[in-house]
């Protein structure tokens, strides 16, 4: 256990100390936040309707600017190298970088969200379960990202790919999570939505590093 | 734990569709070192990735020998290797000191004096540089190091005195001698002689 927190640790410092990648999705999702209001004009009550499909894809979309480097740092590198032979399972490796993106991340961008509703015009109870779906449904999006940054690591523009590889395993959590919203400015309950979400993050986050893990071992035999 | 002998037999090795080499046989006791020799791209690296178990051999096995009896896992024989590839695994954005912490700690080493082993290798008034502004030399040092702190028994080296000024090709030699007299084995792939009356391999 201590192995994964000095994983997990030195690759939140390293989030942190790289140029601010955290930062910069939020930064991203700020402006895709601020820029479709501009977009779509002064009709709030649109702005209400389209807020929980924009939020949650501008969050997606911000979380992916740094998913790239997951493993392909430690790939170049060659800290991967070592980090492969300590006593740590390759599987919890990879959730120890998967739990760093997300509290680097997906967190950040959780908590900005409310923030960002506001210029969405959407009411009280839809910017919480806005909140409460992206606080559920992030650590999906970094542990299906971890399946593709492994995939891509080798690649020199794998950062090109690595969108198109998971935004389609994506799409259950964004239709989940803006379904939710949107459920409740219709004034029916959350409560499938969200389960669906809940099912699905719980899935991705648990299946996810095994299918990462084996994507590092054989980016490591080639 | 100790290895007694690593033994390779028959060992086979494909990178794409060439064949590197096939039935390569050796022996490493406890205490002896293993210089690999060839020409570029003969495969000396793919031989130390095929005995770390990140290569899984075409054909052949590598069977580890400890006081538990003999093994060809390629999993149990990782947890033994400590590894300085041509690569130094440093991170520009850490100091020397949090980066050497780092690798302690995740080869679950807890009594490693950190500041006894950067003395060792002349890095002791860098401890707080961030790795960004080490020469490629001092890296190479600090991998020494790093490879130091993780005790393990089967050292696996790629060029290790790459990089390295006389001081510190001395410093790389001492501490493979070192190693071998305390039981360790050492397999290292390099064009420069390694001192130690040690056995080589041709590839």
């Amino acid at each position: 256990m201590s192995v994964f927190i000095t994983l997990l640790t030195r690759d939140m410092k390293l989030a942190a100390r790289s140029g601010g990648s955290a930062a910069l999705a939020l930064s991203f999702f700020a402006l895709v936040a601020t820029l479709v209001p501009l977009g779509v004009g002064v009709d709030l009550h649109l702005l209400a309707r389209v807020a929980g499909g924009v939020l949650w894809v501008g969050a997606v979309l911000a979380a992916l600017l740094s998913l790239d480097r997951l493993f392909q740092g430690d790939f170049e590198d060659g800290s991967l190298d070592v980090i492969a032979l300590s006593p740590l399972p390759m599987e919890l490796t990879a959730l120890a970088k998967i739990c760093a993106h997300w509290l680097s991340t997906g967190l950040p961008l959780t908590l900005l969200s409310p923030l960002l509703a506001l210029l969405f015009n959407l009411p009280g109870p839809a910017t919480s379960i806005l909140f409460v779906s992206l606080l559920i449904g992030t650590p999906a999006v970094s542990a299906i990202g971890a399946i593709g940054a492994s995939l891509t690591l080798s690649l020199k523009r794998g950062g090109l790919i690595l969108p198109l590889i998971i935004l389609p395993l994506l799409s259950p959590a964004v239709i989940f999570g803006a379904g939710a919203v949107a459920a409740v400015l219709d004034g029916l309950a959350a409560n499938s939505a969200l389960g669906l979400l809940t099912a699905f993050a719980a899935a991705a986050v648990l299946l996810s590093p095994f299918a990462a893990a084996a994507c590092v071992r054989l980016n490591l035999s080639s | 734990m100790m290895i007694s002998a690593l033994t390779a037999e028959k060992l086979a090795c494909v990178r794409g569709d060439r064949k590197l080499f096939d039935g390569l046989d050796f022996r490493v006791k406890a205490g002896q070192a293993l210089a690999v020799e060839g020409a570029n791209g003969s495969g000396k690296t793919s031989l130390l990735r095929l005995v770390a178990g990140f290569l899984a051999p075409a054909a052949g096995r590598i069977l580890v020998t400890t006081g538990d009896g003999e093994s060809d896992d390629a999993e149990e024989r990782a947890r033994l290797v400590g590894w300085l590839g041509h690569l130094d695994g440093l991170k520009p954005q850490m100091t020397v000191k949090e980066q050497l912490a780092f690798y302690a700690r995740l080869h679950a080493v807890r009594n490693a004096s950190l500041e006894d082993l950067l003395t060792q290798v002349g890095l002791a008034r860098q401890a707080e540089l961030p790795c960004r502004y080490l020469s490629a030399g001092q890296k190479r040092r600090l991998a020494l190091a790093r490879l130091l702190a993780s005790e393990r028994p089967l050292w696996l080296l790629d060029e290790p005195f790459a990089a390295l000024d006389r001081s510190g090709q001395n410093l790389m030699a001492h501490a493979m001698e070192r190693h071998c007299g305390d039981g360790g084995l050492i397999i290292a792939a390099t064009h420069d002689p390694l001192g130690l009356g040690n056995e080589s391999l041709k590839l």
